[in-house]
């Protein structure tokens, strides 16, 4: 097991970084310099991995599974030195590995070139996988190790069975130098099938502390300002949005959209680099905007630096989930509040709300609630269309007539998913359906046609 | 066939239909209208299918004027992203996919027009490469990529392992986006080497040239999320080679991006939403340019506007839908209304007037508002036009002139009105002009409760106000030719109305108190209103230039109103125009299923037009299929239907019609044919949802309908 030993978490507290001195046979030193230097804050990371990877002619440990969160420089890490040192490797992002045949596809002509995997035969099994792989490496056989990184592995999980332990112990298989490299975001332990298979190295990749962060993220400096003055922001930037995001490509992106804010009192000779305090002030609620509107992408980030531009557009941009409004056809509103009723209320209340009279069940001993948790709670439940239909002509205000044009609003409705159909979709004996809009929505809705739903809602007696 | 000349400057293959098939649908067509000869049915045929024509034309001309805005925004923002990338390589826009987020509404069936003019525009003036996927075709992440590299490539991509058919191709392409950013390197590469002419490239020929690979998700909502997600991560992995652009074809709100991709997705879109235009706004440009438009013959009584909107309104805000109505009206008419040869431009109907068949004649005389005018005539005109055919022609030709120019007038008043009193409080006349126009059409609109409303709120309009809406109808009239005489008069008005300078400061207040209060909608207007107007009426007694001179603009309104809108069934021969057989268009138009199935179990004879089913209700007919019988005799039961009863019923009913004579002796037995066609008939009725099995009892089914016969 590999874990970051706790002498360098000392070590990154220290501002002025260390240069770390690699030690690693077999390869070129000064690589292995820029390498350590283009990679800041994962240099026992990127010792690790060197010393499992061990030299380049030694067969390395069959597969490493290396995890941790998003952005915290898995694939930025492994493929650099995977390019660096011009090491024979296959990258291969799983999500787009649609079959387990573009895999092998990728890795043969990663490894054997094209004409290796056009050998491959229409939909290729594991097996000619392993034969041709095999084949093609007694031709050429791996003087150096070869390395197959395997990117959001979670993926596999969804492919074949057997393909996941069968590349766990590859080396093995096919007897050649090979080593498999697979990245994800989840533990391991949601990934080992349950009839048992090789264990992988597990190899974390800890989240970058607020101090790393700023280390990193001071390295891209605006090329017309000094690096002192970008820290600075990198630093009140960190400040407004560290306790919301870690995520080092979100803090980058939002980096490069505000920048140029933080400059312009620069620009217009307002204050002077040294001038922080100025700077702040002037950057820090432009900030707070930016953390309600561009990080949740309500607005988009060229309407945010266009915004950023001329003043006016701010005032008139609307966000995403402002143009929340939905206008349906009449029938179309009742049926959803009909969806609605039915989904939240119990069945058994129906009688009280939709009966004319009554009568006998008294509001007293109606009121019994042992179900002490509100419905609204639990979430929609699913109907049958009999029940939705039966409270629909109770609540619509006129007759109406039971026409194909209102069984095909409810299919119209499913199909903008605000009603959703429980279970399969073929089913035409007495389908079920469950609401999925939100009460604002439908208190929104049931405005406009002038229905009390609240009044009819179990939940709100 | 052999005739048909095939010269071509290129080389192509020609496509022949076979004449024959196309023949015989022609006959088929002619074959229905030559029964009834007669009738001209062929030239109703042909007008109609000319009216078909224009509507068709309009309705696109329509859409396309009203999409316009919201299209070249679309196609402006595409050229934005698309050509104006990596500008400044230091805050390169990492992996953003540049997203329009189309709101289209919830008129699902009139997208298709929207999308299909939106491709011709991008692939006309941004870029040749436009896919557009729906969801239905893509359940999986690999048959959306197959989608999308299938209409750009324009090649078919193999992407099931199952299917082996196209292994013979060489150099089968797969199924990947990298391929694509291989063939689209090679395009570009082309097409900058070979037309370097192009007009993209004219404009900033320094900037390497890169179309955008559009991709049009036309219903978003309908997409599998997953599938969605998956798809959008493989393509931010390719933003450098491939410019990638999206349009998420919306019905509902923006909000539903927001709720089926996770932050982790959303994060690698730039989204910018955009909206097209609103149906019911749609709606009201369409019914302008269609039906309030005395350049169309062919009309709409209000029962029938009244259907079409309301299925428009309550089912499904389809524009679409609403013209196919207006279709399906066009063709009835035409085809049960042997008149409607008349019902052309005015030129036509007037020459198709002169030669009518003397049946058509007899027709005319038969019409109620043809009867209602004779009935108006002296004696002497009377008994004329019930003999005299050509006299009957004669008269027809003035009474299609009238008709033409009541026409011709209605609607500009009708648009002055409209103008007048759209603006007032509440809305007296409704808000839109196709309400006004069913009440006009209907009935005497003067004599409505709604009208005088209008009328009185209009008598408190302040001058300004009153002015402002009077240039309007004026403005209206300015475009109606026979109108010129009003016009002058309703100049003289406007004239008149601001020579009066000095009115009395006490009224001007008083009246901006009016005209301001009148703002404010939301308060309790009723009261309001009903104070104001006692104050009015209080007042009538001492009235300023100005209030005289206002009556005098209403009264001259209220002239115009009872002149020129009056109801179309009065007009002598509206009936050649008008369509108004509502209750045929709502059966056919908003079908209701379970009625039929109704109507069809219990009186089979509706639908299978065989003599011996015509049964008097109640009895049971035995010659009637089992279905029905079984049916009938089920309606007669409780909630609870005891199947040895039922089945006792059954036989008794088929028996009695074999031989009156059969003893007792047979009534327990019965053959197992007929057990077997109970069973049967049964087991159909369970199909089709009036009974189904219960456990409650033994030898029970359970009714799932209501009530008896
Ligand atoms: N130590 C580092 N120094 C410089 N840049 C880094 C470092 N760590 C990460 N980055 C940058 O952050 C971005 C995200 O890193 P990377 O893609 O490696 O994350 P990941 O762990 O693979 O995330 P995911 O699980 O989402 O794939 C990269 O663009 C990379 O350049
Ligand atoms: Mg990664």
């Amino acid at each position: 097991m590999t874990r970051a030993p706790d002498v360098t978490r000392e070590q990154r507290g220290q501002t002025k970084r260390m240069s770390v001195r690699l030690q690693c046979p077999g390869y070129p030193e000064d690589t292995l310099r820029s390498l350590a230097d283009r990679l800041p804050c994962r240099d026992t990371q990127l010792e690790t991995l060197l010393q499992l990877m061990g030299q380049p002619d030694q067969y390395s440990y069959p597969s490493i599974f290396i995890y941790g969160h998003r952005a915290t420089g898995k694939s930025h890490v492994v493929l650099s030195v995977m390019k660096d040192l011009e090491l024979p490797h296959a990258s291969v992002d799983c999500v787009e590995c649609v079959s387990s045949g573009l895999l092998f596809h990728q890795v043969l002509s990663a490894f054997f070139g094209p004409d290796a995997a056009a050998l491959l035969p229409r939909c290729p099994s594991l097996s000619d996988f392993v034969r041709l792989y095999k084949q093609m490496s007694s031709n050429s056989p791996a003087t150096q190790t070869r390395y197959i990184i395997l990117d959001r592995a979670e993926r596999l999980r969804d492919m074949d069975f057997s393909l996941l332990p069968a590349l766990l112990r590859l080396q093995e298989l096919v007897s050649d130098n090979v080593t498999v490299i697979l990245l994800s975001e989840i533990v391991w332990e949601k990934f080992r099938p349950n009839t048992g298979c090789f264990e992988p190295l597990l190899f974390h990749f800890p989240d970058y502390s607020k101090a790393e962060l700023v280390q990193i993220l001071s390295w891209d400096h605006h090329p017309s300002y000094t690096p002192e003055l970008y820290a600075s922001y990198i630093n009140i930037l960190l400040g407004v949005f560290f306790s919301v995001c870690r995520d080092l490509r979100e803090l980058r992106h939002l980096a490069v959209l505000n920048f140029s804010k933080f400059c312009e009192p620069l620009e217009k000779g307002e204050a002077k680099e040294s001038d922080i305090h100025k700077l702040w002030k002037n950057i820090e609620p432009h900030l707070q905007r930016a953390m309600q509107t561009v990080y949740l992408r309500e607005v988009s980030s060229v309407q945010w630096e266009q915004q950023q531009m001329d003043e006016e557009a701010a005032t008139t941009l609307r966000v995403l989930s402002a143009h929340a409004h939905i206008e349906l056809p009449y029938y179309s509103k009742f049926l959803l509040i009909a969806a609605y009723l039915a989904s939240f209320n119990p069945a058994r209340t129906d009688r009280r709300f939709f009966l004319k009279s009554h009568g006998k069940i008294r509001k007293t001993n109606f009121l019994k609630k042992h179900e002490k948790t509100s419905n609204h709670l639990l979430g929609p439940k699913p109907f049958p269309l009999d029940r939705m239909m039966a409270i629909f002509y109770s609540v619509v205000d006129s007759r109406v007539a039971p026409t194909a044009s209102i069984f095909s609003q409810i299919s119209s409705l499913v199909t903008l998913q605000l009603l959703s159909q429980v279970g399969h979709d073929d089913q035409l004996d007495s389908p079920k359906y469950k609401c999925s809009v939100s009460l604002d929505f439908i208190l929104a809705i049931s405005r406009t046609v002038g229905f009390d739903v609240v009044k009819y809602l179990y939940d709100f007696l | 066939m052999s005739e048909i000349p095939t010269s071509s400057v290129s080389k192509g293959c020609f496509v022949f239909k076979s004449a024959s098939k196309k023949r015989k649908r022609h006959v088929g067509v002619g074959g229905y209208l030559v029964d009834d000869s007669d009738d001209n049915a062929s030239d109703r045929f042909k007008i109609c299918q000319k009216l078909w024509e224009t509507v068709q034309m309009n309705t696109e001309v329509i859409q396309d004027q009203l999409n316009k805005k919201v299209l070249d925004s679309l196609a402006e923002f595409i050229k934005k992203h698309g050509l104006g990338r990596s500008s400044d390589n230091w805050r390169q826009r990492a992996s953003e996919i540049p997203t329009a987020a189309l709101m289209l509404g919830v008129n699902v069936p009139d997208h298709a027009m929207t999308f299909r003019s939106l491709c011709n525009l991008l692939q006309d003036s941004v870029t040749p490469f436009v896919v557009s996927v729906h969801a239905k075709e893509c359940a999986a992440v690999k048959f959306l990529i197959q989608k999308v590299l299938e209409q750009l490539m324009e090649i078919g991509v193999s992407v099931d392992e199952e299917q082996e058919d196209d292994t013979a191709l060489p150099q089968r392409t797969q199924c990947t986006i990298s391929a694509l950013c291989q063939w689209y390197k090679t395009v570009t590469k082309k097409s900058t080497k070979v037309s370097p002419q192009r007009k993209e490239n004219s404009t900033n020929s320094d900037l390497p040239q890169s179309l955008p690979v559009v991709v049009i998700f036309k219903d978003f909502e309908a997409f599998n999320p997953q599938v969605l997600q998956d798809f959008i991560l493989i393509c931010s992995r390719y933003t450098q080679e491939l410019p990638f652009i999206f349009i998420f074809g919306i019905a509902t709100s923006p909000s539903a991006i927001q709720h089926r991709l996770p932050h982790s997705v959303s994060s690698l879109l730039c989204i910018e939403v955009f909206h097209s235009l609103s149906c019911t706004q749609h709606l009201a440009s369409v019914f302008e340019k269609l039906i309030l438009n005395s350049e169309f013959p062919f009309k709409l009584s209000s029962r029938v506007i009244q259907v079409l909107v309301g299925i428009f309104l309550y089912h499904d805000f389809s524009v679409q839908n609403f013209v196919k109505g207006l279709q399906f009206s066009m063709l009835e008419h035409f085809n049960s209304q042997p008149l409607s040869v008349l019902c052309c431009q005015k030129q036509e109907a007037l020459l198709s007037a002169k030669t009518l068949s003397k049946k058509n004649v007899e027709r005319i005389r038969h019409l109620p508002s043809f009867m209602r005018y004779v009935e108006t005539q002296e004696p002497q005109e009377q008994v004329r036009l019930l003999t005299d055919d050509e006299h009957v022609k004669g008269v027809c030709h003035t009474l299609l002139k009238n008709l033409h120019k009541y026409h011709k007038n209605y609607y500009p008043i009708l648009q002055c009105l409209h103008s007048l009193t759209s603006s007032l409080p509440k809305f007296p006349l409704g808000k839109h002009i196709r309400e006004l126009h069913v009440s006009c059409i209907e009935k005497n609109l003067w004599e409505t409760e709604e009208y005088d409303s209008a009328l009185q709120l209009l008598r408190i309009l302040a001058k300004d106000e009153l002015v402002a809406a009077l240039r309007k109808c004026a403005e209206i009239l300015k475009s109606a030719k026979r109108m010129q005489n009003v016009l002058q008069q309703l100049d003289d008005f406007i004239g008149r109305l601001e020579a009066l300078q000095s009115v009395s400061s006490e009224d001007s207040s008083g009246n901006g108190i009016v005209s301001g209060k009148i703002e404010y909608q939301r308060t309790d207007l009723f009261q309001l209103q009903k104070t104001l107007l006692e104050k009015e009426s209080r007042r009538t007694r001492r009235m300023n230039p100005f209030e005289v001179l206002r009556s005098q603009v209403i009264e001259f309104i209220d002239s115009l109103v009872r002149e020129y809108l009056t109801p179309a069934e009065l007009q002598p021969l509206s009936e050649v125009c008008y369509y108004s057989s509502s209750g045929v268009l709502r059966q056919r138009l908003n079908v209701t299923p379970r009625t039929s199935i109704q109507a069809a179990l219990s009186h089979p004879f509706y639908y299978l037009q065989n003599e011996s089913l015509k049964t008097n209700s109640g009895t049971i007919s035995s010659a009637a299929p089992d279905l029905c019988i079984v049916y009938k005799l089920h309606l007669e039961c409780g909630r609870l239907i005891n199947l040895y009863d039922w089945l006792e019923a059954y036989v008794t009913v088929m028996s009695a019609a074999e031989d009156q004579d059969t003893n007792s002796e047979e009534g327990g037995k019965y053959d197992s044919l007929k057990h077997a066609r109970f069973i049967q008939a049964v087991s159909e009725m369970e199909f089709l949802g009036f009974v189904k099995s219960t456990k409650q009892k033994t030898d029970h089914v359970a009714r799932l309908t209501w009530g008896g016969c």
